[in-house]
């Protein structure tokens, strides 16, 4: 962002008078409206269709496919009925409370594109507290969804409001463990500085640096769903239980702003994931063509970055929802121990393999290999499954 | 809680969680269960229903005889025919012959009393319309002279289709099958 702005400025094509920071606030202001009005609505509303499409064929059904070709088209139909959708503000909500609401958790959601990087040049700001801003930011939309929950005067939006509260307090932290590791082995906070530290090969991915790694952005991943109010820790909207939670009173375009950073905060999951863990958007260098090589890399970002939405559509398919005390025993009992000892273990791991600098390869190929046999595991079970039901197959994405 | 059941719950979540996954992706490479009706079915649904099933009232107007027998066996009344004697040439004239299909209850009864089998039910069961006015169906265009059964058998070739089809359904649905008439072991147990 700032070198380009700096060219800009080198090159004549900003007036040179100018002050500096304020040419680097409007740029900034001018790529993040882009980055957010773009990009995070075009992901969260083509993810919306995807889930329901991915979550069909889980459950052998067909999905929307009327909309548009195959029904791509559905977000954008969802959408505008939303919008076209009447307001409601129920009597006895707060009513100032209730209007301001659906702004803080999309906030929450927006201000975390600042740091989502997307190829080598290509990020709004590479802020040097880039993760620790995240953990930050996210924990907004705690407010958001709390403010709904208390301003609609309706005990299902409460109880789902104060759900979310106890939930996502309780996973910031497995989830703030659980970056620390990532963040210990790159010796920074920066996101393109914990990206730049990893290598384009597997084992070159903090994720496969060490057993304690791995654990750890395991860790990490169920923690953000949890953080993200997804499956099998949605609690605070628990169809069966609670309606639909702190969104109950809500219609039209303000649960749309719900429904959008939810699906927008799965990229960010995905993003995050990537970005510690699994190399980011390193890759071989393949040509000397700048334009190319950044858009090289932020297809593979990209698409790391959306295995893991996949992951996420794919959790919500197979498992049920925990229960409240489950929810906590999972977080407290299990998840913030095992944090604990990645951390410690990543500290001496480290100190080990300073002493030892020979046995880091081995190490991260051994941890590769066991993560290639464990999806290899994967697929023999699933031909298990398919021979024993013997169904009919139909392997086309298209129906 | 001892330390082994900690582990064997760690163990426990990991390896069901991988069961789950493995299932639900074998899921996605298989045949969806929905059928796409209604405009992406093989053959449509009209043609996949057994020869009895009782859709849509049709009435063959060539071949009515203006008896009234289906209007008097209607139970709720939802056929309605106008049909006076014509004194010169001492045939039946039908002015009007509606079947309210909203009202019908598709229950068979005005298709067995009738001489020539011109009132029958089709496979045809789309029945959505836009006002309740349009499921009225007027099956006479203009008056006519209803048709008269000839001793002889009839000859134009046009109606004698009609007609066939008309008689082999009374013989075959209208009226209850005859014992003999049934398979010999497979509808044994059936009980009419």
């Amino acid at each position: 962002m700032q070198e380009f702005v700096d060219g800009l400025i080198a090159s004549g094509a900003l007036p040179a008078g100018m002050p500096t920071w304020l040419l680097y606030a409007a740029a900034m202001l001018v790529f993040g409206s882009l980055v957010i009005f773009v990009f995070a609505l075009l992901v969260a509303g083509v993810t919306s269709w995807i889930e329901r499409r991915v979550w069909g064929r889980m459950q052998s059904r067909v999905g929307p496919n009327r909309v548009g070709p195959q029904g791509a088209l559905q977000w954008l139909a969802d959408g505008i009925k939303n919008l076209l959708k009447e307001d409601i503000i129920p009597t006895a909500a707060d009513s100032k409370l209730f209007r301001l609401a659906p702004y803080v958790v999309v906030a929450g959601f927006a201000a975390s594109f600042v740091v989502v990087p997307f190829a080598s040049k290509w990020i709004i700001a590479d802020l040097n507290i880039g993760i620790l801003y995240l953990t930050a930011v996210t924990a907004l939309v705690v407010i958001g969804i709390l403010m709904a929950g208390w301003a609609s005067n309706n005990k299902w939006s409460l109880l789902g409001g104060i759900r979310s509260a106890a939930q996502i307090v309780s996973y910031e932290i497995p989830a703030g463990l659980s970056l620390f590791p990532a963040v210990l082995l790159a010796g920074t906070l920066s996101m393109q500085g914990i990206i730049r530290e990893q290598g384009w090969a597997p084992w070159d991915w903090y994720a496969f640096h060490n057993p304690f790694a791995f654990v750890a952005f395991v860790i990490f991943f169920v923690s953000a769903l949890a953080e993200g109010n997804r499956t099998p820790f949605d609690l605070p909207e628990a169809e069966t239980e609670l309606v639909a939670g702190f969104m109950t009173e809500y219609s039209g375009m303000r649960s749309l702003m719900f429904f959008l950073a939810e699906w927008g905060n799965l990229y960010v999951i995905g993003a995050v994931v990537t970005t510690l863990y699994l190399g980011g958007w390193q890759i071989p260098h393949v040509t000397d063509s700048v334009i190319l090589t950044q858009v090289l890399q932020l297809g593979v970002f990209f698409l790391k970055a959306y295995f893991w939405v996949f992951v996420a559509m794919w959790v919500r398919a197979t498992l049920p929802r925990v229960r409240v005390d489950q929810l906590m025993v999972v977080c407290w009992k299990y998840l913030v121990p095992i944090a604990f000892i990645n951390l410690a273990g990543t500290a001496v791991t480290m100190v080990v393999l300073h002493e030892v600098p020979v046995l880091a390869l081995p190490l991260r190929l051994g941890i590769t290999a066991v993560a290639l046999a464990i999806v290899v595991a994967f697929f023999r079970r699933v031909r298990y499954q398919l021979r024993r039901a013997r169904p009919e197959l139909y392997l086309s994405p298209v129906i | 809680m001892t330390p082994g059941a900690y582990f064997n719950n760690i163990r426990e979540a990991v390896t069901t969680v991988f069961e789950g996954m493995s299932v639900t992706f074998s899921h996605l490479v298989r045949k969806p269960y929905t059928v796409q009706y209604p405009d992406r079915m093989p053959i449509r649904v009209q043609d996949t229903l057994p020869v009895r099933y009782r859709g849509r009232l049709h009435v063959d107007i060539e071949i009515c005889t203006g008896c009234l027998a289906c209007q008097r066996a209607c139970p709720i009344e939802c056929i309605a025919i106008d049909a006076a004697k014509d004194p010169k040439t001492k045939g039946i004239t039908v002015t009007r012959y509606d079947i309210d299909l909203a009202k019908c209850m598709y229950c068979g009864l005005c298709s067995e009393p009738c001489p020539t089998g011109a009132i029958h039910h089709t496979s045809e069961f789309e029945g959505a319309c836009y006002a309740i006015e349009g499921l009225i169906a007027h099956f006479v265009k203009e008056p006519f002279t209803a048709y008269k059964r000839k001793k002889e058998g009839e000859t134009d070739p046009g109606i004698k289709e009609l007609l066939d089809r008309g008689l082999r359904y009374i013989g075959e649905f209208a009226k209850p099958a005859a014992p003999e008439a049934k398979g010999p072991s497979e509808r044994a147990g059936e009980t009419e």
